[in-house]
């Protein structure tokens, strides 16, 4: 009963001291307050938890309202092994936030932590250490590292993470305790578990991210594990990967593609000799496994793969970030403005890949007006000449906003477009021209400000504007557009005789009124008159040159008195006198008008550095690719016994950590763990077998053999893991890969028939990316040593083709006919640049002779009437044993004849032809549902083709049907509203007539093909080939 | 990486400090006050500011600043996402994101605070496993813990920290298990005078309330996944299946979480349910106005349009407005210039219509700039992009789930110009 009406008593003082705080002053407060601690003390004292947690509540509110309670120290540290869970919570708030102004008394503490880091409970020895690595007292760092070393090795995750997240805290009160925290993080980077990666990564970036060579044993596994670590540790891993990336991988935009070949024919010869480019597998891998992570729901983690991709990807699949990052702009403002700021700087590298998304950057009159400047710089950066029209007609609508701030930007906007696109310019000079007339003084100095640098490039055309100008003077008093138009008037005095000499005078009269910028224009432009026109203007502009002589601003007089010296020739003034007009009347270079964000792509993306456009403290700087790259096999695991408790690591982990029950029963949760991590461990054997048998050149058939192996462990693996009890769950999840892989392996058709089903399928039970795709892309290159790697990295190896997966291959001819050299080639669907209406083929020579062959090249083409050829420029040398592709282009004039001529060597000729498939002769033509009814509405008749078909058995789903479409034939996919059809459109790329295809499932197997093609015998072949693609 | 975190009310005040290195002083807020001085609207503040020695990076929500000071480079948007997600805490716990029930709810926000960060790095931000970790205050809970003493912090230590699924805690039991699903769609569209439009998309999210027992495993299907051009994740959703089968197949979090957010392909051209004609007109001669507004439904798919409402950002000059409304309310603040017409049910056979003068300020010269009507409307039972949810299917779990699915579509950025559009 007592301690009941204590308590009362206690809340009652309490609310009247709330209703005095309301009352009283700051200052009377506190007295009041420190008197009102010989309570709290009171309770803390007490033998009442309730007592003791209601104190330490208040004692935590002064604290996050900014008070003093440091002399509660005593008082409270006592309580830190307070059976009660609160009151330990809040008492460890109050030591962390403490302990370093009470260093002594915090010792006292400091066995009871060490206590708890033996208790056998995870989370306790969890916390035992965070509290006690976030006590900044100096002596008792070497208790901490101690503590940090043990929980490295500790069983539970959990607690290694915690000691992760110590590193650095102890690294921030102690430096000199680098190179020992440096050993905990190599043993940490090693871990297996996503609840660690993401800490250590982070513990690493704070302690020693120059220690690069750290990161290569375990580059793959935190490759890998990316895709399960917690959102913030994704943005952490992915930032640095970008970095390690660029000191390992070479620049894959070097060399790519056949620029390299139309430069000159030394460097031409120069690169021939060295190896065309073939992407790291490794640097596959990371592109790879962050794509994903552009659906993530955290800005910051899009945002991290989209600085990954733009700093590390081919420019032909940086496109794919951009469809993430205009989402992100249908976030919060400061999201948008931050997404903004990078969206800025990628544009002025890389404009192509927002234009489709021009639209998502017009300006709302709601926006705030940081976000409307910034939009305003990207429409800017993405204006060329075909959208140009759009964008300024869009401007036009800014100019009439009430924001002024944004309006002046706008004109500045519409400056820059006009000085970067040419044949716009007189539109905007006109534009800009009519604002002159506008109302609002801001507009109208604005656009003078602007004028007069479009000016700078075509004066003499433009001489009526200057005109119009002049008459400005009279009404605008921006001193700004004052002085820019005074400027004007003197440089180019000769294209205005009679108006500039008036002009002079107008100002002279109001020169003691003017701002110091409008009065220094003055004297410029009367001493650029008194060169051209001294008889009119002599006395002017000796009245104005006094006038500035006894000016106010010291630079006013300088300015004068160097003037007169230099144009009024004395017999003192020097040779210079005679150079005056030389001086003063140069042709000035017209001002460039850049975009700000220009060059900012140095600083990483995404980084703080890079908004601020200066360097931030702790910033990493983003290194240069190498000339060559460093040795890959540092990245190569051995087997180790040692690790054993590791974690989750494929993909399915999130499906698998399912079973896990409660954390404190921590031990069938090790377990478990253990098992999968060996799973771990034989997949990475797999990964070494198959190193290994690369290096010994086996055929590049030999993916064979180590799968089966891998298929019996991995079965094995799989019962032991029923076993454990996963019941339905896991044949969930089974199901969930198998689906994956087969969806996968159809991807590229040709290889479902090499490989057996079952194989396939177990082997994608074992890994959750992509499977080794035998398509014939890598087949073409079997004989590149570098490509023949592990599974994990075959696909898309080369840039140099579309990273479509269904490219097929034509042989042009064969090794033995070619005398050693082979030659094949394929279509690879992408745009030929000189000509748009050829079809490009890409073409492979590999020289299997033992000396070089010279000067390749094509002679005598023999073509049917209206068809041409583009040829390749001449391969000088082709060493022996190598390969190189190039890019020629053929006009077909839309039909399958053949394209007949002679490929040569130094020595030998040899006859070719090349035939297109039907399905070559088309690109993608990309059009909405209803473009696609309109075209397909004028299309019917003779132009349409129908055919009923039954699907083959592989051929069911929708996936698939797609899938052999349009590797049939050059097509895109057209949305559509029903789940049954499918519709794809294309354009002939010659004549550019539309294709239309429409494939309709009905009941069972059965369907309807329908192609409409203005061109009837394209329809007809083309109906043919898809009737065989999709009845196989 | 995050140093310390101070929330600041409109009015300038410091009312929570919380630092998770040493102690920062918050004098360093008065850079923050400047920049706040100079950016005018709170809109305005730029997120990043730079100081001598720190960088302050903050957020405007529910008219509270959040406002974080940085020492060393750290991505932007980590930190932004991260205020977000404490803002989004906050929401969750009390209800509302407020100064008073931060205040009211202070040991709580620091004990939350304490959990989300460790030593500026974010550790626990899931809110299951924060609500294992420190319960939510009820009216109950905080009556019971008066006369009790007993805590708020949980007894049991989190488990979902130590799992691969983060987001969900172990033995979760409900007597009733049941899953539901919004989809809320958004249409933002700019409409010129002739109501034409510019530019229109769809934007939804899918959020879902699911309080199931134990660890079931959901795939949701929809009838139509291909008109999702971009879609984006809760942590929970397989990016595998989803790449191959379209479906979105997760073990969910416990209780209300936001499952995906979409974009419906540009392509697909998007149905405006409404129709506005309007003049808005200004006199040079006797500073007055004209206004003549009417609402109507357009493409509704059948359903009633709802809670309709018309906002009109006029320009400075206007001092008052004289109309009358055949439907609703409307009213006219001469401090911010913002006309509001609330109409509410949209009825086919009567058209809303306002109508009247607005009288402008006298001599001053005639507004230049045209506003533009901003429209809000909510449709029920109807998905304007035609996404329909085809199955929801549980696994491992063998008990009968109750399910429903809910369809509503807003206006997002609707927006009609009162000049003819150029497109």
């Amino acid at each position: 009963l007592h301690s009941a009406s204590q308590s009362e008593l206690i809340t009652s003082t309490e609310s009247c001291f709330r209703h005095l705080h309301s009352l009283l002053p700051d200052d009377f407060l506190n007295i009041i307050t420190l008197d009102l601690h010989d309570d709290l003390k009171e309770m803390l004292d007490s033998n009442k938890d309730s007592l003791k947690l209601e104190a330490m509540k208040r004692i935590v509110a002064m604290i996050a309202r900014g008070k003093n309670a440091s002399d509660l120290f005593p008082a409270v540290v006592k309580n830190v092994a307070c059976k009660n869970i609160e009151v330990k919570k809040l008492v460890y708030v109050y030591l962390v936030r403490y302990a370093e102004e009470q260093q002594d008394l915090a010792l006292l503490s400091i066995s009871t932590f060490q206590r708890g880091l033996k208790d056998p409970n995870q989370l306790i020895r969890a916390s035992a250490l965070r509290v006690l690595s976030s006590i900044r007292v100096t002596i008792i760092v070497p208790i901490m590292m101690l503590a940090i070393k043990e929980a490295a090795s500790d069983m539970s995750p959990y607690v290694r993470k915690t000691a992760a997240h110590a590193i650095p805290k102890l690294y921030s009160l102690d430096p000199e305790q680098k190179d020992q925290l440096i050993e905990v993080i190599e043993k940490l980077l090693a871990d297996k578990t996503t609840l660690v990666a993401g800490s250590v990564v982070m513990a690493f970036e704070e302690v020693c991210p120059e220690r690069i060579d750290l990161i290569h044993k375990n580059y793959r596994k935190l490759c890998n594990l990316l895709i399960d670590v917690e959102e913030w540790g994704q943005v952490v891993i992915i930032n640095m990967l970008t970095r390690y990336a660029r000191t390992q991988f070479l620049n894959p935009n070097i060399n790519g593609g056949e620029k390299a070949f139309y430069e000159k024919k030394a460097e031409a010869a120069a690169l021939a000799k060295r190896k065309p480019y073939v992407m790291d597998p490794d640097h596959r891998l990371l592109l790879r496994n962050t794509k994903p992570l552009l659906q993530s729901r955290n800005a910051a983690v899009v945002m991290a793969v989209a600085q990954l991709y733009f700093h590390l990807a081919p420019k032909a699949e940086v496109g794919v970030i951009a469809k993430a990052l205009v989402r992100l702009m249908r976030s919060h403002s400061e999201v948008q403005y931050v997404v903004l700021q990078n969206v800025a700087t990628m544009t002025i590298k890389r404009r192509g890949m927002f234009e489709p998304y021009l639209k998502s950057f017009y300006i709302r009159s709601t926006d705030p007006t940081q976000i409307k400047i910034l939009k305003l710089e990207v429409l800017t950066n993405l204006a060329n000449e075909t959208n140009i029209s759009t964008i300024l007609r869009e401007f036009q609508t800014y100019i009439k906003s009430m924001d002024k701030d944004f309006v002046a930007a706008t004109i500045q906007a519409i400056g820059r477009c006009a000085t970067n696109i040419g044949e716009v310019r007189d539109t905007c000079l006109n534009g800009l021209v009519q604002l002159l007339s506008n109302r609002d003084e801001l507009v109208v100095a604005e656009s003078v400000v602007v004028i007069k640098k479009l000016l700078q490039m075509q004066p003499e055309q433009h001489s009526d504007i200057i005109k119009h100008m002049a008459k400005l003077t009279d009404n605008i008093q921006v001193p700004m557009a004052r002085a820019s138009i005074l400027w004007l008037i003197g440089e180019y005095c000769e294209h205005v005789p009679k108006i500039a000499p008036d002009v002079l005078r107008k100002m002279a009269k109001t020169f003691t009124n003017e701002e110091d910028i409008v009065k220094l224009q003055i004297i410029n432009l009367a001493a650029k008159l008194y060169l051209t026109n001294s008889k009119q203007t002599k006395l002017l502009t000796q009245y104005v040159l006094n006038l500035a002589k006894y000016d106010q601003n010291y630079d006013i007089r300088d300015r004068a008195r160097f003037i007169r010296q230099l144009i009024v020739p004395t017999d003192k003034s020097g040779a210079l006198s005679k150079y005056a007009k030389k001086l003063f009347l140069a042709l000035k270079p017209a001002p460039v008008l850049e975009s700000p964000f220009k060059d900012r792509d140095h600083f990483q993306l995404g980084s703080l550095s890079h908004l601020l456009n200066a360097k931030a403290g702790g910033y990493q700087e983003l290194p240069d690719w190498p000339e060559s790259a460093p040795d890959p096999s540092v990245r190569n695991v051995e087997v180790k016994d040692s690790v054993r408790a590791g974690g989750t690591v494929t993909l399915r982990g999130r499906a698998l950590g399912l079973s896990e029950e409660s954390g404190s029963g921590s031990e069938s949760e090790e377990s478990e763990e253990e098992s999968e991590s060996e799973e771990e461990e034989e997949e990475e054997e797999d990964e070494e077998e198959e190193r290994a048998k690369k290096k010994k050149k086996v055929d590049k058939s030999k993916p064979k053999k180590p799968e089966s192996a891998e298929s019996d462990q991995s079965s094995g693996e799989e019962q032991k893991r029923i076993r454990k009890g996963g019941k339905d769950r896991r044949s969930g999840t089974e199901s969930e890969s198998e689906d994956e892989s087969e969806s996968e392996s159809s991807e590229s058709e040709s290889e479902s028939e090499e490989e057996s089903e079952s194989d396939t399928d177990i082997k994608k039970k074992k890994k959750p990316t992509p499977s080794p795709q035998v398509t014939p892309v890598n087949s073409f290159l079997s004989n590149s040593l570098v490509t023949d790697l592990e599974g994990l990295s075959l696909t898309d190896t080369v840039l140099t083709i579309a990273p479509s997966s269904s490219v097929r291959l034509y042989e042009l001819l064969h090794r033995i006919t070619g005398e050693g050299l082979a030659v094949e080639y394929c279509f690879s669907r992408q745009p030929f640049s000189p000509d748009p209406h050829m079809v490009a083929v890409q073409i492979q020579f590999t020289n299997n002779t033992t000396s070089e062959a010279k000067s390749l090249h094509i002679e005598e083409p023999k073509l049917q009437s209206g068809m041409r050829i583009k040829e390749f420029p001449e391969i000088e040398v082709l060493p022996a044993g190598e390969s190189v592709n190039v890019v020629m282009g053929i006009d077909f004039c839309d039909s399958t004849q053949a394209a007949n001529f002679q490929l040569c060597t130094h020595i030998r000729k040899f006859f070719v032809s090349i035939q297109p498939p039907v399905g070559e002769l088309m690109t993608p033509a990309f059009l909405t549902e209803n473009e696609f009814k309109k075209e397909q509405g004028q299309l019917m008749g003779m132009n349409e083709i129908s055919e009923k078909l039954t699907l083959g058995e592989k051929c069911q789903s929708e996936h698939v049907i797609v899938e052999r479409v349009t590797s049939t034939a050059n097509l895109s996919r057209v949305p559509c509203g029903s789940d049954k059809e499918s519709r794809f459109a294309g354009k002939t790329v010659s004549s550019g007539s539309l294709v239309l295809v429409t494939v309709t499932r009905k009941d069972g197997a059965g369907a309807l093909l329908t192609v409409n093609c203005e061109k009837m015998v394209i329809g007809t072949m083309l109906v043919k080939d898809i009737l065989q693609a999709l009845t196989q | 990486m995050i140093h310390s975190l101070f929330l600041i009310n409109n009015a300038g005040d410091i009312f929570l400090e919380k630092h998770w290195k040493s102690v920062i002083s918050r004098s360093v807020c008065d850079y923050f006050f400047e920049a706040q001085d100079k950016a005018g609207e709170p809109d305005n503040v730029s997120p990043v500011i730079r100081t001598p020695h720190h960088y302050l990076i903050n957020i405007y929500r529910e008219k509270i600043f959040f406002v974080s000071v940085i020492q060393t480079e750290v991505p932007p948007l980590f930190v932004i996402e991260f205020l977000h997600r404490v803002a989004e805490m906050f929401q969750d716990y009390f209800g509302e994101c407020s100064e008073v029930a931060i205040k009211d709810n202070v040991v709580i926000v620091y004990e939350l605070l304490e959990e989300m960060l460790d030593n500026g790095f974010p550790l626990a931000t899931e809110s299951n496993i924060l609500k294992e970790l420190i319960k939510p205050p009820t009216i109950l809970r905080s009556m019971v813990n008066t006369i009790t003493g007993s805590s708020n912090v949980g007894e049991t230590l989190p488990t979902g920290q130590l799992s691969t699924i983060p987001w969900r805690r172990a033995g979760v039991k409900y007597t009733n298990n049941e899953a539901y699903f919004d989809v809320v769609e958004e249409i933002d569209a700019i409409l010129d005078k002739s109501g034409t439009t510019v530019f229109a998309e769809i934007q939804g999210v899918i959020d879902a309330c699911v309080k199931l027992s134990g660890m079931p495993d959901l795939t949701l299907s929809f009838m139509n996944p291909r008109l999702l051009d971009d879609v984006s994740f809760h942590p929970c959703v397989r990016f595998k299946r989803w790449e191959s089968e379209r479906v979105l197949s997760f073990i969910p979090p416990d209780g209300n979480f936001r499952l995906m957010s979409y974009h419906v392909n540009a392509q697909n051209l998007v149905a405006i349910p409404v129709y506005v004609r309007q003049n808005i007109n200004f006199f040079e001669t006797g500073s007055s106005g004209r206004v003549d507004i009417t609402v109507g439904p357009k493409q509704t798919m059948g359903k009633t349009v709802e809670n309709v409402i018309v906002t009109i950002h006029m320009p400075k000059v206007v001092l008052s407005a004289n109309l009358t409304a055949t439907q609703g309310t409307y009213t006219y603040d001469p401090v911010t210039k913002i006309l509001v017409w609330d109409i509410g049910k949209l009825n086919q056979q009567k058209l809303p219509n306002l109508k009247g003068s607005l009288s402008l300020q006298s001599g001053a010269p005639k507004p230049e700039e045209n506003p533009s009507l901003n429209i809000d409307l909510k449709i029920q039972q109807l998905a304007i992009s035609g996404l329909k949810v085809n199955r929801l299917d549980m696994y491992v779990e063998k008990y009968k789930p109750f399910k429903g699915v809910k369809y509503v579509t807003k206006a997002g950025k609707f927006q009609v110009l009162t000049v003819p559009s150029h497109v």
